[in-house]
């Protein structure tokens, strides 16, 4: 441990609204802590830059799912587990369900939460290119009130977002319109669990009268940001899947994205891999 | 007697209990009135000179306890092989994370700060990072040409026999490092005394070793130096010879402050500063008949030992003895060497220097069958040693050893031959391409050549005065099932039920020195040592009249209570003896490298993913003759985890280096197998006996270590038809050997 | 407000809550890790460090009948909770029958990791009583082993599964 807890602060304010004023009197000061997953880690290693923290583990407003006919509301402040456990997520966000099946340990799934995974804005985060495959929509809190913004806008560079100083998450809205499609998604990490991705890929597709009709293809770890593939979606769509298609579909993928060389991997594997996993998928569109 | 055997059987583990409750005192779970912590100030560069050394502003310094080479009362060295470490550097550093200081204090969270307080100045020398760099002496960073120990064995005529080869087939083949990461830390505490003495308590594989390297530094006597062993969270080899300097460190700041102090280090730290499995190159030249025979060969060995010599030399040994494995060779010339680089040092990892050679000869082995153009399987029958022939080092195999034998049930066993005709037809369709390869090798148990007979080990056996029996051994627990074996070999000697037999803590104040816990050495010879010494025991009883020559267990206890009643303490040693006929030359490096060597077949089956060039192990065989299996759940659980570590060495963990310093030494980068990635490994035994261990064992703890490198990289080699010849061996190095394959590129020479 | 407030909990907090069914309160920094306390002040050392970062498992404890890594939570978080640590696991002297079967399956060598194994373990048996072989390795995976290559620790779980289906 390289920290001293004597230099540090933490408050656990019992509501969302007196966390929000708390933000709202030092903006900037304060850093919110869910389940720990990232902050506890900075913090062990000496790096945590913030002082002064407060809690938002386990406040009833963040930690609940509503269910409408539209739309399923996530409270950001549901852990891995919560949403791998839920009916809906399971059965019309698969690719939510089983990226919070690979974060982590069960351990670090039952404290990880959404709101953590897009806020600390990692572009190795499992859970983001389903939202962005889903066009999430995220609810933003603070004393000024709730705005509601798409999570494609949200995240604008490495590690950073358009969360003003004193905002929080408050919730992830999905719009329930996905069930028709197929759903795609892979991990390649350094092994099977409790690793980072080298390459993640959440994909949706439909195909009607030989063609394919829509898709939507989101990668992680191969930008600064996670990256919805937007030029090889408009490659493919209203075309049939043919192995021509598969290599056309490859090259404007790898040439898409800008994956680097780093600890965990090189930026030509993650060309390379990225470019099989979006025609492994094109592939599962027509065979469907 | 209780007629029925405790030896073969699974019996309950001594320490298992407390370890299954959590009740097991590990060194951090120990806490010392008055005690302080301890840190380490460690160097930020490479080679240099050191400048000043600034205390930095905002640390209350007063409060601290700081200790620099001035303050060793001996010498400033850990006392190993060479003794050319220093505890503290003073002066000059050589590798990064090297310790120049040492702070003390009563609250552990001030120490991380004050550690980066300290502010030191650098008067850069160049540096060397890898074994081409060292060999070229561009700078002389070790005694005269940077090589720490070379060796030279020869056998018949080399030089004639490559005018004479059908086939003359060449390798180079590489290993990385690989660190240990037991999930325990490495920790001390000390307590210092004028009138005691040092005592310390710790995570460690030897005590001795440590007792050893505290009298040196601390110009103390034998009796003033206790060194206590606490239950030890995994070792693997790095427990070795580490601990000797944490324990030095924890000594100092004793020393200085007059209180106990503990020295405990975070992963962060463990990782950075202490050792891990030589990196190695080896190649092959090897020459053959028609009929795929092995005429004799060239191998050229060289590990990398970073900063200093600490156990390079005996690596380097165990590398070399292995290096001609399992098979015949009629000539052969082994040139070995460590050599220094810029690195902390290298260290003991299981295995010891077998796995780095044995891999690139069973690599090899596959490239011989491909230029001779046999299968992997028919090349090595052709070769393997037989009763009657000599090893490398012309040690006589003496034992009925039957490797065709063994490997023809490893291939049943696994189906092998059905396998790999499927296989080859799949391969043609899908998206992943499967293989099934093979190793065959040897591990010699104990003490390389005379290692032994100058350990000269002791064992004790005291019979208690409520009738029990208590082994003493400095032999170490730390997961392997050191106590319990023991136990059972005394409770078996002795006729008694496991349950009457104790093993004494690892103390060095209570304990004979029987030698390191390494090298495979402990069921071996510390066993048959136990057996010695508990039989003495037995005829104590015996020559008083105590005990007939047929006796209950009530009635052993009853003759043992009379006997300790009447005389007092009652112990029975034992002391190594080298058998007569054992013969080892150290100058030509020739004779009897091991009283015992263990012999093994491995399969594995691999899938490569060819969207992510991932490789899996699907299914993996284990076939081992290992002498008598004392206990068939710890035997099993040695091989499996040894087997689930060659696993992580091959396909999972690299060392990523900059400069001499671990880019990756976390464990959310340095990626270890979870329970997620690992198949189930099919463990098998043969048991042939072994007239030097204890009812017949040999050593096993490192055989398992040695296999699975070869056998998976031979099978991803079947899978892909792409030769690889370093580990690890990544998704990455996967996908730039598929794409290369574009070129054509021969395989090994043909003549 | 937020001046006093900072002020109030740079100092020492009490916390309390229930530590294997006893409540126990500590004065302690609020961003103390529930590793440290529990060990260092309540005298739990069951729950090991081995990496400090979430990543190893041996820390790991029972929160509110949740696993998670104690070196990852601020004790503060662990206010008024109940926490059960492998102390807590075995009824006096008599052994879980995960513990028994950890024991003869060989499922515990150098025992650093097992606390938390065990515990991962049990919170897997208690939300699957009958898991499959993979279930076992999916809910251990966030436990580190390095001597066991897993298999026997996967065997004593599955057999403690079916001796708790059959008592």
């Amino acid at each position: 441990m390289r920290s001293n807890p004597a230099d540090y602060q933490l408050v656990a304010p019992a509501s969302l609204q007196a966390v929000v004023s708390l933000l709202a009197a030092e903006p900037g000061a304060w850093l919110p802590i869910a389940g720990g997953t990232d902050v506890m880690v900075q913090y062990a290693a000496g790096k945590l830059p913030a002082r002064k923290l407060v809690s938002i583990w386990n406040l009833p407003e963040l930690r609940r799912i509503e269910v409408s006919p539209e739309e399923i509301r996530i409270g950001a402040g549901c852990t891995y587990t919560d949403l791998r456990e839920h009916e809906v997520v399971q059965s019309e966000f698969s690719l939510l369900a089983r990226a919070a099946a690979w974060t982590g340990g069960i351990a670090n799934q039952n404290r990880g939460t959404l709101g953590g995974n897009i806020v600390n804005a990692s572009p190795a985060a499992d859970s983001l290119p389903a939202l962005l495959v889903y066009d999430a929509e995220l609810i933003l809190i603070s004393v000024r009130g709730e705005r509601r913004v798409p999570y494609k806008d949200f995240h604008t560079g490495y590690k950073k977002t358009k969360l003003a100083s004193d905002e929080l998450v408050r919730a992830v809205c999905l719009a329930r319109r996905f069930s028709g499609y197929l759903a795609y998604t892979r991990k390649v990490g350094a092994r099977n669990a409790q690793a980072i991705s080298k390459v993640c890929i959440a994909a949706l597709g439909r195909r009607a009268s030989g063609v394919v009709e829509d898709v939507r293809i989101a990668l992680g770890s191969v930008a600064p940001v996670p990256l919805r593939l937007a030029e090889t979606e408009r490659l493919v769509t209203g075309k049939p899947v043919e192995p021509s298609l598969l290599v056309s579909a490859k090259r404007v993928a790898i040439a898409e994205i800008q994956p680097i060389d780093d600890i965990r991997s090189t930026a030509r594997y993650r060309a390379a891999v990225a470019g099989n996993l979006v025609a492994e998928f094109l592939e599962k569109i027509g065979e469907n | 007697m209780t007629g029925d055997h405790i030896v073969g059987v699974s019996v309950p583990r001594k320490e298992g209990r407390d370890k299954v409750t959590g009740r097991a005192q590990y060194v951090d779970d120990l806490t010392l009135p008055g005690m302080l912590f301890g840190a380490t100030v460690r160097s930020q560069v490479p080679r240099s000179k050191i400048g000043k050394i600034t205390f930095g502003p905002g640390i209350a310094w007063d409060e601290f306890i700081v200790v620099t080479a001035r303050d060793i009362p001996g010498k400033n060295v850990i006392a190993l092989i060479a003794n050319d470490q220093p505890c503290l550097a003073d002066g000059v550093v050589n590798h990064p994370e090297e310790p120049i200081l040492l702070l003390a204090h009563s609250d552990r969270h001030l120490l991380p700060q004050a550690v980066a307080a300290v502010s030191i100045e650098y008067d850069q020398l160049p540096a060397l990072f890898t074994v081409e760099q060292s060999e070229t002496r561009s700078e002389v960073i070790w005694g005269s040409d940077n090589i720490f120990k070379s060796y030279l064995v020869e056998k018949g005529d080399v030089d004639g026999i490559w005018k004479k080869a059908d086939y003359i087939v060449e390798g180079e083949y590489k290993t990385g490092a690989q660190e240990q990461l037991y999930i325990e830390n490495n920790g001390m505490i000390a307590s210092f005394d004028a009138q005691q003495g040092m005592t310390v308590w710790g995570s460690l594989q030897c005590p001795f070793y440590v007792h050893k390297a505290l009298m040196a530094l601390c110009n103390l006597t034998a009796d003033k130096v206790r060194v206590v062993q606490m239950e030890t969270g995994g070792a693997f080899g790095g427990k070795e010879e580490y601990p000797s300097m944490i324990a030095a460190h924890a000594a100092l700041l004793a020393i200085k402050c007059g209180r106990p102090v503990k020295i405990i280090y975070d992963r962060l730290e463990d990782m950075a500063a202490t050792t891990k499995r030589h990196p190695s190159r080896t190649r092959h030249r090897t020459a053959l008949s028609k009929d795929g025979r092995i005429l004799g060969g060239e191998i050229e060995l060289t590990i990398d030992g970073g900063a200093y010599v600490t156990l390079s030399p005996v690596v380097l040994s165990r590398a070399t003895i292995h290096a001609g494995g399992a098979y015949y060779w009629p000539n052969v010339r082994i040139t070995a060497k460590a050599v220094a680089t810029n690195a902390p040092p290298h260290g003991a990892f299981r295995g010891f220097g077998a796995p780095q050679s044995l891999f690139a000869l069973e690599r090899h082995m596959d490239r011989i069958a491909q230029v001779v153009g046999l299968s992997p399987v028919e090349i090595r029958k052709r070769n393997f040693l037989q009763p009657g022939q000599m090893t490398t080092t012309e040690q006589t195999v003496r034992e009925p050893l039957d490797l065709v034998r063994l490997l023809d049930r490893a291939l049943e066993l696994s189906d092998y031959h059905a396998k790999k005709q499927r296989f080859a037809k799949e391969n043609e369709l899908g998206t992943s391409r499967k293989g099934i390869g093979i190793a065959a090798f040897l591990h010699g148990a104990g003490f390389t050549g005379s290692g032994e007979r100058n350990l000269s080990s002791v064992v004790g056996v005291e019979g208690c005065a409520d009738g029990t029996i208590k082994v003493l051994v400095s032999s170490t627990e730390f997961g392997q099932g050191t106590k319990t074996v023991l136990c059972q070999i005394a409770a078996e000697t002795l006729g008694l039920p496991y349950e009457n037999v104790e093993i004494a803590q690892a103390d060095t104040d209570q304990v004979p020195n029987s030698g390191p816990t390494v090298a495979s050495r402990t069921v071996m010879v510390v066993g048959k040592l136990v057996q010695s010494a508990a039989l003495g025991i037995k005829q104590t009883l015996m020559g008083s009249g105590l005990l007939g020559d047929s006796y209950s267990a009530e009635q052993f206890r009853s003759a043992c209570r009379t006997q300790v009643a009447a005389h007092g303490q009652f112990r029975s040693w034992a002391r190594y003896e080298a058998p007569a006929d054992v013969f080892w030359d150290d100058d030509k490096y020739r004779g009897e490298a091991y009283a015992a060597f263990a012999w093994a077949v491995y399969v594995a089956e691999a899938t490569v993913d060819m969207t992510t060039y991932n490789v899996s192990v699907d299914d993996f065989l284990a076939l081992q003759e290992v002498g008598k299996v004392l206990h068939p759940v710890l035997a099993r659980g040695q091989i499996a985890g040894g087997v689930a570590q060659g696993i992580g060495y091959t396909l999972y963990e690299k060392v990523i280096w900059q400069n001499g310093r671990m880019q990756n030494g976390q464990m959310t980068n340095y990626i270890m197998p979870t329970s997620a990635d690992l198949p189930v490994v099919r463990v098998f035994f043969e048991e042939m006996g072994n007239v030097h261990g204890a009812f017949g064992a040999k050593g096993i703890g490192e055989l398992p270590m040695d296999g699975p490198a070869p056998a998976i990289v031979n099978a991803v080699e079947d899978a892909l038809k792409v030769p690889f010849d370093s580990i690890p061996l990544l998704p990455e190095d996967v996908f730039e050997a598929l794409l290369a394959k574009r070129e054509p590129q021969s395989v090994g020479g043909v003549r | 407000m937020t001046e006093s407030l900072s002020l109030e909990i740079r100092a020492l907090h009490e916390v309390s809550l229930t530590v294997n069914g006893e409540l126990k309160t500590v004065r302690a920094y609020p961003m103390e890790r529930l590793l440290d306390v529990l060990r260092h002040q309540l005298g739990l050392t069951g729950a090991k460090e081995g990496c400090g970062e979430g990543e190893c498992g041996s820390c790991s404890v029972l929160l509110n009948d949740a696993l998670v890594n104690s070196c990852l939570v601020p004790v503060l978080q662990a206010k008024d909770a109940d926490i059960v640590t492998i102390e807590g696991l075995a009824a006096g002297v008599q052994l879980d029958v995960l513990q028994e079967a950890f024991l003869k399956s060989g499922g515990a060598q150098c025992g650093i990791c097992t606390p938390g194994m065990i515990l991962a373990a049990h919170h897997l048996l208690r939300r699957k009583p009958n898991p499959t072989t993979e279930e076992i390795r999916e809910g251990l995976s966030g436990n580190l082993c390095r001597c066991t290559g897993y298999i026997q620790i996967v065997e004593a779980v599955a057999e403690a599964a079916r001796r708790r289906a059959a008592a």
